[in-house]
């Protein structure tokens, strides 16, 4: 187990300096000289334009601001945005709690509905119910998750009126945010119908987000179920007679979890696509809505650094996957 | 007579050619042929669709804005979907915006499958460094999440159409990478690989060949859903302002000029993503049978 954990960190390392380099050429391919456009409309002159190369390092050779950047990120230093003048690191844990608890939700609600949908679907293998619940699977793969938010604000903020369109809080509403969690600060924060708004605002967000995870997970389950179902052991299991809610819930089930893990696992990648689209919509304040503005915005270090930081965050949750993937199943270590 | 007999008993006799034999079983999942039926339509949509068409896709109507559709108070047969915003017809611009799915799943597939799969063969057949190193690029490009990635590309490149297809080819080109190695890996290893190579058979015809036909089937599956995931981005891509630019009626595009007037039409917001949720949905449904049909494990025997 050792082994195979310092293998799998070892090639953590040439990955890591490959996304940095990614990441940090980019932006040098980016169109528009960065000093210029911070500057603005204003314009500025020659010896401020030197002065601020000199900065910025800009005025070294490139293969030296590489080097500078990768020991800065190493030391937590991702450079300041251009617009708002904060260091990028600060920028990014202000607004990462936003998406992470709207991330945690839409697993949530994945994982609730999409692993019995799947268990439901393979134990009814062939009938009505599992052509309808993979037929409706199978629809909410194919969504364009942009429109079905619209759809959502259609039908539920503006027919019935029920959920707000954007935002994770009525303005109504002040408290500090201490954990950054707007669930939890609205309940510390004592006032009556703070977390009630709270919930409103975070429904249809997590429902967008998590409608392909929660399709991917009821596809993956009920393959994975059908896959166990048909060993010799669950055979042996019915044989004894042994009821069919013990079969399918601890014989099988347990086994048919290996694989779904590493889908719930591989989601996160999805997921934070996802968060692009979803975020931008209902003008959540997180990660996602903060790229798709600076890139818009061509603030530069910002996209840089947040490109890093998401993409390390992909990689460590992958690692996190295939090393609980080597504690789950002995098998793979022994590769 | 004669004749006619043994030549009847030769078509009993011999094996169904391997098209034949694929269509035995994709035919036996409804929802795959259903997906079929809607994929042709569309493909004949997108190539004719401005023969097809009622008005012409960019034709402002100014005096006809925001036309309900037909079964609405207020619509008629004139417009059977209703117009948008600045009066143009909704049928039409969803008929003649059927043309850059098609073409971005098309182009987005192409691209990324023959890049993916010459990569992924020089990984399969290269001494192990190269292939360790070309595995890390791999994970490096799908270390980021394929939107984001696509999405600081079309920003380096410009907002257009054409760059945003470039964007999502290097995007999902990476699977197609990993798909072909796995199976080259495993094929190198099989009796007939190691006799086509005492054979005397050099290393071109080893990849190209001997090993590559034994390792299309999943790729062609990978091929089937990666023309949907193509579509979906681009829509994305569209709506977010980096894809393709108005007037063009893209489907993503649409959407994305419509947003302001959800609450107000309706039509003008649920036509186009319905469109792209239909195609996607059809393209899925063929792909599940393409790979039921395909893989060995699941066929009947």
């Amino acid at each position: 187990m050792l082994k195979y954990t310092l293998s799998r960190l070892l090639t953590f390392i040439p990955t890591f300096i490959g996304v940095t380099l990614i990441s940090f050429s980019f932006i040098r391919a980016l169109p528009g000289d960065p000093i210029v456009v911070m500057a603005g409309e204003r314009g500025l002159s020659d010896e401020r334009y030197a002065e601020l190369a000199t900065q910025y390092g800009f005025d070294q050779p490139i293969y030296m601001q590489f080097w500078d950047y990768l020991t800065g990120v190493l030391q937590g230093d991702l450079g300041t945005s251009f617009v708002t003048k904060r260091p990028v690191w600060d920028e990014f844990f202000t607004l990462f709690p936003a998406t992470l608890e709207l991330s945690i939700c839409a697993m949530i609600f994945a994982i609730a509905l999409g692993l019995p949908a799947g268990i439901i679907a393979a134990v009814n293998r062939g009938k009505f119910l599992d052509r309808a619940l993979m037929s409706t699977a199978l629809v909410g793969y194919s969504m364009p998750i942009f429109w079905w938010a619209l759809l959502l604000i259609i039908v539920f903020s503006g027919n019935l009126g029920w959920t707000p369109v954007s935002g994770r809080i009525d303005l109504l509403y002040y408290f500090p945010n201490a954990t950054g969690f707007m669930l939890i600060d609205s309940v510390a924060s004592g006032q009556s119908g703070a977390f009630t708004s709270a919930v409103r605002h975070l429904l249809l967000p997590t429902i967008v987000l998590g409608t392909i995870p929660l399709a991917v997970i009821a596809r993956q389950t009920r393959s994975a179920m059908l896959e166990v179902l048909g060993e010799d052991y669950i055979r042996t299991a019915r044989a004894k007679g042994m009821s069919p809610g013990r079969i399918n819930g601890v014989h099988a089930l347990r086994n048919a979890m290996i694989p779904v893990i590493t889908v719930i696992g591989l989601s996160v990648g999805t997921l934070l696509a996802g968060a692009i689209l979803t975020e931008t919509i209902f003008s959540w304040p997180g990660i996602g809505k903060w790229m798709v503005d600076s890139i818009f915005r061509r603030d530069y270090p910002v996209v840089q650094g947040g490109l890093l930081l998401i993409a390390v965050m992909v990689m460590i949750v992958n690692l996190t996957v295939d090393m609980l993937y080597g504690v789950i199943n002995p098998k793979i270590r022994k590769r | 007579m004669d004749d006619a007999l043994s030549a009847e008993a030769e078509m009993v006799h011999a094996r169904p050619g391997r098209l034949r034999e694929f269509w035995f079983y994709f035919r036996e999942n409804r929802g795959a042929v259903i997906g079929l039926v809607i994929f042709v339509i569309f493909a004949i949509l997108a190539v004719f669709g401005p023969w097809i068409a009622p008005h012409s896709a960019t034709q402002q109507y100014r005096a006809d804005t925001l036309v309900p559709p037909f079964w609405l108070e207020g619509g008629s047969y004139k417009y059977i979907l209703g117009t948008d915003p600045l009066g143009r017809d909704m049928l039409s611009r969803l008929i003649v915006g059927a043309r850059f799915s098609f073409f971005v799943g098309i182009v987005v597939v192409t691209v990324a499958a023959s890049g993916g799969i010459l990569i992924g063969l020089i990984a399969g057949f290269a001494p192990r460094w190269l292939d360790a190193i070309i595995m890390r690029i791999m994970d490096i490009i799908l270390a980021f999440p394929s939107l984001l990635l696509a999405l600081v590309l079309v920003a380096i490149l410009g907002p257009s159409l054409v760059n945003a297809m470039i964007a999502i080819a290097i995007v999902l080109q990476p699977h197609y990478v990993r798909l072909t190695r796995a199976s080259v890996l495993s094929e190198r290893q099989k009796d007939y690989v190691t006799s086509a190579r005492v054979a005397g058979a050099g290393l071109m015809r080893l990849m190209f060949v001997t090993v590559l036909p034994n390792c299309l089937a999943p790729i062609i599956v990978q091929a089937a859903l990666s023309f949907s995931t193509a579509i979906l981005d681009a829509a994305a891509l569209g709506f977010l302002g980096m894809g393709a630019q108005p007037p063009t009626p893209e489907w993503g595009t649409m959407l994305a000029e419509a947003r302001e007037f959800i609450l107000r039409a309706w039509w003008v917001v649920t036509f186009p993503g319905l469109a792209i949720l239909v195609t996607v949905l059809a393209i899925n449904l063929m792909g599940d049978g393409l790979r039921d049909a395909l893989d060995p494990k699941l066929k009947r025997s």
